[in-house]
């Protein structure tokens, strides 16, 4: 399969800018399907950015993040070239992982 | 012009994602380690309604407001499943941005940590049931700081 996130990260002036962009139901727990019942929560809760082995950014998400969720975000210290890990896990322990190089 | 342009853009997206993929699919074992851990996820922060006991939860102290914290989301949403929302600080040593949507049925929508190094930037998209206060929370030098942005939404972001 695919793998569920598109990421693009490119350095300019020493500042890596990541944008991601994750294929995630994000089901809240609150809304219905069309026979009444509850669609069950199903979110994703924390994405990881990893750049030279070290996190350079966290986010714990809850269902409130909008459906196919788009994430962007900035560090420094990253170079051209470089590799940058992004991995996501949800509250069914689904999870997936992909490389981005620093354009 | 515009279509060469539009070509560009999709060549780049669609090559970035055949080289993570490519790149992924060769180091199997890294990616079963990479998983995140997600025991430490808030689980009580997410689940408290109201925007001072969230953070209260989350953070353990009261916010305060600040004019150094900029945000960028729009005034009205058409859609309310899908509310861009752009955080940004000149608040010194951010450690950590929370976003909090004030109607939703639990009011934390998501929190950041930023490490050294990282900016204090984040975008980000939520959604909000209602017509809602959104709240941007900052830990900088060990306290927090707030500011707040009202959304009118037209359509809810909850469906049913």
């Amino acid at each position: 399969m695919a793998s569920s996130i598109r990421a693009r990260a490119v350095e300019s002036g020493g500042v890596v800018s990541i944008k991601a962009l994750v294929r995630h139901p994000m089901d809240s727990g609150f809304v219905k399907d069309s026979a009444g019942n509850i669609i069950p929560p199903h979110f994703i809760q924390k994405l990881t950015i990893s750049h030279d082995g070290k996190n350079v950014f966290v986010a714990d998400w809850g269902p409130a993040v909008s459906k196919d969720p788009f994430l962007e975000c900035r560090f420094e210290g990253g170079k051209k070239g470089d590799k940058l890990t992004i991995s996501w896990i949800d509250n069914k322990g689904e999870s997936d992982s992909t490389t981005a190089t620093i354009a | 012009m515009i279509d060469q342009t539009r070509r560009g853009l999709l060549k780049g997206v669609l090559g970035a994602g055949v080289a993570g993929i490519a790149l992924g699919s060769g180091l199997v074992p890294l990616r079963a380690l990479a998983a995140p851990d997600a025991s430490k996820w808030p689980k009580k922060a997410f689940a408290t309604p109201g925007v001072d006991e969230t953070i209260a939860e989350l953070y353990g102290m009261e916010a305060e407001e600040s004019d150094k914290i900029s945000m960028d989301l729009p005034t009205i949403a058409q859609n309310g499943a899908v509310v861009p929302v752009k955080v940004e600080t000149s608040l010194p040593n951010v450690t950590g941005i929370a976003l909090l949507v004030a109607k939703n049925p639990n009011a934390l929508a998501a929190t950041f940590e930023i490490p050294k190094g990282t900016l204090p930037f984040i975008s980000n998209r939520l959604k909000m049931a209602e017509t809602t206060d959104v709240v941007a929370v900052v830990i900088s030098d060990g306290k927090a700081y707030k500011a707040t942005q009202n959304v009118k939404v037209t359509v809810g972001g909850c469906g049913g």
